[in-house]
């Protein structure tokens, strides 16, 4: 048996997975505390000690983390036209695990330098322009974050014609210089951005998060856990030489607070009349929803869905959703009897969370009337002929219907244009394994992915193509 | 491809207009004659003509129109440049770029009141515009 630890720093819990490498089976998990506040490893022991009860003790031969305690990795992003190169440097930061903090677009202002200053991100990139275009932007705010009092990790990964200036201007930030997000117009290239993130969450962030003397425990790599989770999805699809993936697939992760989405494949048209417009997308797309989750960003759900919505798929009236969201709200403890009606409310708000996560995560059509005919304009990625969606975090992990919230994943005739998946097989993350998976993956991704496969719980298959009875 | 003459040039077929072919010459052309040139291909928006200029610091947007709309299409798009900050961009439209047989002189003079620094009728070749973009842009 060569058994390793695998650690998931969460922000209200910490979650231990011990896997047997020579067995490639999941010896055992368990969950306590983080302790951010004090020192994180008081968290992690406990957690370990209450799995070692169950699996007797273990010598790990590595130990290995992704954390997403204390805020995570906070990073602010600039670019120059917002669909363009701002929008390339928000999707390498998410790719990447981060938690965007602030998008900005052309020059800063005074008062987005305030807001710089007042609370300084974990790392900022820095973009603008393409290779030989707008050097004026991306020079004219490395100098204005030049002039402020604080100073944080910063990538620079714009207008390779403007890196000197802006590398003289920025001398004293600890500074990386990356290839450009956006090289060519609509061309993304923000694989190397995402690799300096990560080393730098390594190198810089981890430190200022108590993690350090943890650190010393692990053998290494920690990283964001979003960055985790895509990284086992990207396993998952893609497969290794020795191990077959399962193909383009889709996944939600409905939190408390936020709602993730997932898809990786290329998304391109699957019929001949339509054009593809806007940016390149990632291969492997990460969106974040932070107004959807359904503990803490309860209000945005009811904005989405609206009321009537809510109340027609759990089957309460208006009046009681209200009051038991009301009740949540200021931490009211259950009455008698309202055990099942929150349960209710709680698979009709998972359900809206992936309806409207996966519709702003998925492309979209657009129909054009030319002279030459109808002809189409897509956005986004073309999910249509996705044929997987996994479902995981702990609304859907726990949901007494998970097969009906995933249909809320596909296509809709109600919304024909938006670009989901008409026809998929659903798997579920039971055992939270997909952060840990992420992790072993850096190291072992054949025996990743075999747990991977092992592991999800297959629900079988959902959804038709538009047409079929 | 030519000597690049550092001149940058963001080119695309504006509005409903799926032709797909003319564009493509244009591309090559113009890169061979040393422009630096970036295509947007077909159904291309205002905005997305904007977006990229200001991405690429272009110095002239030429904007091509084949199927009578672009009268339409075309309207307002200095005044837009002029939002964005790209007041001194160069304007070029060409094509069939209004319906039916019209005095291309009528022509002309609408497009250039609507803020377009030249405005070429059907039949004119790659090397004509070539030509003219070498004069406006200073290459020499």
């Amino acid at each position: 048996m060569r058994p390793v630890l695998l650690i998931d720093f969460g922000s209200t819990y910490t979650k231990v997975t011990a896997v047997d490498l020579d067995g490639e089976l999941i010896l055992g998990t368990a969950t306590s505390l983080t302790t951010a506040s004090t020192d994180i490893g008081i968290g992690l022991e406990a957690a370990v000690a209450r799995l070692e009860e169950k699996t007797g003790r273990l010598d790990y031969v590595s130990r290995r983390a992704c954390s997403s305690a204390a805020g995570g990795l906070g990073m602010m992003v600039s670019g120059l036209v917002p669909e363009l190169t701002a929008q390339a440097a928000k999707e390498a930061a998410l790719g990447a695990g981060a938690r965007i903090r602030r998008i900005f677009s052309y020059e800063l202002s005074r008062r987005d330098l305030a807001e710089i200053e007042a609370e300084p991100p974990d790392i900022f990139l820095l973009t603008g322009g393409t290779d030989g275009g707008n050097r004026d932007c991306i020079i004219g705010n490395a100098g204005k974050l030049a002039g402020l009092t604080c100073r944080f990790p910063l990538i620079l990964a714009g207008n390779r014609s403007a890196v000197d200036e802006c590398e003289n201007l920025l001398a004293d930030f600890p500074l990386t210089v990356c290839p450009n997000v956006m090289p060519r117009l609509g061309q993304l290239n923000i694989e190397p951005v995402q690799k300096e993130i990560r080393s730098l969450f390594l190198s810089h962030i981890v430190g200022a998060r108590g993690l350090t003397r943890t650190q010393e425990l692990l053998s290494g790599i920690l990283m964001p856990t979003p960055s985790a989770i895509l990284s086992a999805m990207n396993l998952l699809s893609r497969g290794t030489s020795g191990e077959e993936g399962l193909g383009d697939l889709l996944a939600v992760d409905v939190g408390g607070a936020t709602t993730d989405v997932y898809s990786i494949g290329s998304g391109q048209p699957d019929e001949a009349n339509i054009i593809v417009k806007g940016l390149e997308e990632p291969l492997a797309k990460r969106t974040v929803e932070g107004d959807i989750g359904v503990r803490h960003s309860i209000p945005g759900i009811v904005e989405e869905a609206g009321l009537e919505r809510l109340a027609c798929d759990s089957g309460l009236e208006a009046g009681q959703i209200e009051d038991l969201i009301h009740g949540l709200s200021v931490g009211r403890p259950l009455q008698e009897g309202q055990e099942d009606l929150l349960c209710r409310l709680d698979h009709a708000l998972a359900a809206a969370a992936v309806e409207a996560a996966t519709r702003r995560h998925a492309g979209k059509l657009e129909e054009v009337y030319t002279p030459m005919g109808l002809t189409w304009m897509q956005t986004g990625k073309n999910l249509r002929l996705f044929r997987q969606l996994i479902l995981t975090g702990g609304a859907l992990v726990h949901a007494s219907h998970p097969l009906d919230i995933a249909r809320r994943a596909l296509y809709d005739d109600s919304f024909p244009r938006s670009l989901r998946p008409y026809q998929v097989e659903v798997f579920l993350d039971k055992g939270y394994i997909l952060s840990a998976m992420g992790v072993l993956a850096e190291s072992e991704p054949d025996k990743a992915l075999r747990i991977i496969k092992k592991e999800l719980t297959g629900l079988g298959p959902c959804g038709r193509r538009p047409g079929q009875e | 491809m030519g000597q690049s003459n550092g001149k940058k040039l963001v080119i695309g077929v504006i509005g409903a207009d799926v032709h797909a072919v003319g564009i493509r010459i244009l591309e090559y052309a113009f890169r061979d004659a040393g422009f630096d040139v970036t295509n947007l291909g077909v159904m291309v928006s205002q905005e997305e003509f904007i977006g990229a200029a200001v991405e690429t610091g272009a110095d002239a947007i030429v904007v091509s129109s084949l199927y009578g709309h672009g009268e339409l299409d075309c309207r307002g798009l200095r005044e837009k440049c002029d939002e964005a900050g790209l007041s001194d961009i160069l304007l070029y439209v060409g094509g069939n770029i209004v319906v039916g047989k019209q005095d291309f002189n009528d022509v002309e003079k609408r497009f250039l009141d609507m803020g377009f620094d030249r405005a070429f009728p059907p039949g004119t070749t790659p090397e004509e515009a070539i030509d003219w973009l070498t004069r406006d842009l200073g290459v020499h």
